[in-house]
């Protein structure tokens, strides 16, 4: 990597990069996969399948204000407009294939895992079924206990032996164990040093605010099996670790006034408000459950751990874990809020969310806002909702800042 | 002298005090941000206080409308500013509902008075003024008789929508197939009561509980709350107020932090 670019140049260029191969691929008679943001990704690049996200996908629509006439043209078609807005666009993406926002070719099959939600299966079903084309499903059962238990990793260990014959028998190629051997570590090293790029964060102040974290957040869904997505975190780790040493905070024009992290997605569409706002009040957004989430580490050629890993999404653990997990960041990383996206999409995260902060509140006392929006539909979201909410924290927090110092 | 104004999606109000915390002017204007009424409640309650504008030392304004208004020295939301207000006219108060034009919040107070947590309502109609000015339509009723409309119910009448325009179909519907106009008036300040209440058990209604904002002057709903909280209510002397005075005691504050 040519030291002289920066880690964001690399990242765009990456991003754009693997959509454009993607697309070369299938043209050239290569098979494509669709696949969901925490699938194990490892069994597809071993087997050197192109693969994209459409949910990483819907994102780039909606961050691009794209979104729209996929939603419409979904919902025209019989989907109820309480369905994932995710779902929803990539349903009409399926329909429509073309955006001027960018573009993902037609899958050949459809690789999915439900450790990040359970609509993904009936979604990702109905686009196999319309297209007729093969599904692969490696079931990650939500972990009622603490822990992942047993009878679970044996299960999707299991899933992920069936699933690599249904990929010989897909692409007519034999798996190749030693190069997943290798994916596996290249997988791994990639998590790890994501989670230590994610973590410098949690300087004083931050070195980078979280909308950086949402545009990194691409090449861990998409690349995290490939060697180029691990040299990007090394770089960003370095890049991030200088300005630590230079005592640089996320803003040259301004300082970081209060830490915050956010829960849940991102509003894709309001992206740019939702920031200019948090930045106005002085607020930065360092971290989110996001990190973690891609954390998948485990020991190369341990298929147990692997399975364990892909099932320990705090998405698929239970509410000790999300609140105790929420908890644990306040304070590694010494945050003064928390910002609660109830994600008119999400209803797996919504589910739980004020009990969360009912348990954050209580074990940490850190002051938190919960808005109404969407990851991917503008039209699930108030600007001026927001803005007062957001005020209101920063209200909260300055006031409970001052209440510290008078007590010094 | 020190002013505060609220800008709301229905009304504006506007309070002045002078340095020993005594109000001295106070209004209100039925009409709220991107109208007049801002201008128009100032002025009355300069003439009201019998003072100019320049006797003003610091002003701060809070509302919907707070971003939009550029004559007040600074702007604070109204989840502050309520609290403030409230915490100031009853210090034992701990918790506040504050029911305006369009939203409903209920705010959590520690022992001094500040905001601990608050939940509002989500981006929808239900449980506002909003929905009782529609229904007030429907009923061929003023807002300010839906109240006294209601007392004279006779059956009980539930409202099972949430959504405004479900519930004004509802309505509708009921009325053709016989139902009292008293009876639905009832119906309609319990279903506001009951989606309040529901935002206020999210973070919990410590006593004492204290209603602001200028659904607080409908004793139909006041009454409906109390039951479906189980909690005793305190109206706030003019409760529609009550965002204006806490705007202008963070503006003697912060002024008397400048100087």
């Amino acid at each position: 990597m040519d030291k002289n670019i920066s880690s964001k140049q690399i990242l765009n260029d990456m991003i754009s990069r693997h959509y454009k191969e993607a697309l070369e691929a299938k043209k050239s008679g290569e098979r494509v996969a669709w696949a969901t943001s925490i699938v194990p990704q490892e069994l597809l690049e071993t087997m050197d399948i192109k693969v994209v996200y459409p949910e990483n996908h819907a994102a780039v629509l909606g961050a691009r204000k794209d979104a729209p006439a996929f939603l419409r043209n979904a919902e025209n078609n019989g989907y109820s407009n309480d369905l994932c807005s995710y779902a929803r666009v990539n349903i009409g993406y399926a329909n429509l294939k073309e955006s001027a926002a960018g573009n993902i070719p037609m899958p050949d099959f459809i690789f999915c895992c439900n450790n990040i939600c359970n609509t993904v299966i009936k979604w990702y079903e109905n686009l196999a079924r319309e297209m007729r084309i093969p599904m692969i499903l490696i079931d990650t059962p939500f972990n009622h206990t603490f822990d992942v238990p047993g009878h679970s990793v044996k299960y999707i260990r299991e899933q992920f032996n069936h699933a690599i014959g249904q990929l010989e028998q897909i692409t007519g190629k034999k798996f190749d164990h030693d190069r997943f051997k290798e994916v596996m570590k290249i997988s791994a090293e990639t998590a790890r040093w994501w989670k230590k790029a994610t973590a410098l964060a949690a300087a004083q102040p931050s070195p980078f605010n979280g909308f950086d974290l949402f545009n990194y957040m691409a090449v861990i869904v998409c690349m995290r099996g490939k060697q180029e997505g691990l040299d990007l975190f090394k770089l960003w780790a370095e890049e991030l670790q200088g300005k630590i040493d230079r005592g640089e905070g996320p803003w040259k024009d301004q300082p970081e006034k209060y830490r915050v992290m956010w829960d849940g997605i991102a509003c894709w569409p309001h992206l740019a408000d939702t920031s200019k706002i948090l930045r106005k009040n002085g607020i930065n957004l360092i971290t989110s459950t996001y990190p973690d989430s891609w954390t998948i580490v485990y020991d190369s050629d341990d298929l147990d751990a692997m399975a364990r890993a892909y099932s320990s999404n705090y998405a698929n653990r239970n509410l000790a874990y999300g609140a105790g997990n929420i908890v644990q960041i306040v304070k590694d990383f010494s945050l003064d809020g928390i910002i609660y996206h109830s994600n008119r999409s999400c209803k797996l995260m919504d589910f739980r969310q004020y009990e969360v902060q009912r348990q954050v509140q209580e074990q940490t006392g850190v002051a938190s806002v919960i808005f109404d929006g969407d990851q991917t539909d503008p039209g699930a979201f108030s600007l001026a909702q927001y803005e007062t909410r957001i005020q209101a924290l920063m209200e909260m927090m300055e006031q409970r800042r001052n209440e510290r110092l008078s007590r010094r | 002298m020190f002013l505060g104004i609220d800008i709301g999606s229905s009304s504006s109000k506007a309070v002045i005090i002078n340095a020993q915390l005594k109000i001295l002017g106070k209004a209100v204007f039925n009409t709220g941000a991107g109208t007049q009424g801002p201008e128009k409640a100032v002025g009355a309650a300069f003439r009201e206080a019998g003072i100019s504008g320049e006797k003003i030392k610091f002003s701060v304004v809070t509302g919907y409308g707070r971003m939009t208004y550029d004559k007040a020295d600074k702007q604070i939301t109204e989840i502050t500013c309520h609290a403030r207000g409230a915490a100031h006219m009853i210090p034992s108060a701990r918790t506040v509902i504050d029911i305006g034009g369009q939203d409903a919040k209920v705010i959590r107070l520690d022992k001094d008075g500040k905001v601990e947590n608050f939940v509002m309502n989500e981006k929808c109609a239900a449980g506002t003024g909003r929905f009782l000015e529609v229904m007030a339509r429907i009923l061929d009723c003023s807002i300010g008789n839906l109240s006294s409309l209601s007392e004279n119910a006779s059956e009980e009448i539930i409202i099972s929508n949430t959504c405004t325009v479900f519930a004004e179909s509802e309505v509708i519907s009921q009325l053709s197939s016989g139902a009292k106009r008293e009876n639905v008036a009832q119906g309609a300040h319990k279903a506001v009561a009951k989606r309040v209440a529901g935002l206020g058990s999210r973070i919990g209604l410590a006593p004492d509980v204290v209603m602001t904002g200028g659904v607080a002057l409908n004793k139909g709903v006041v009454a409906a709350l109390e039951k479906e909280t189980g909690q005793k209510i305190t109206v706030v002397e003019n409760p529609q107020i009550i965002g204006a005075i806490g705007a202008a005691l963070y503006a003697w504050e912060t002024a008397s932090k400048l100087s």
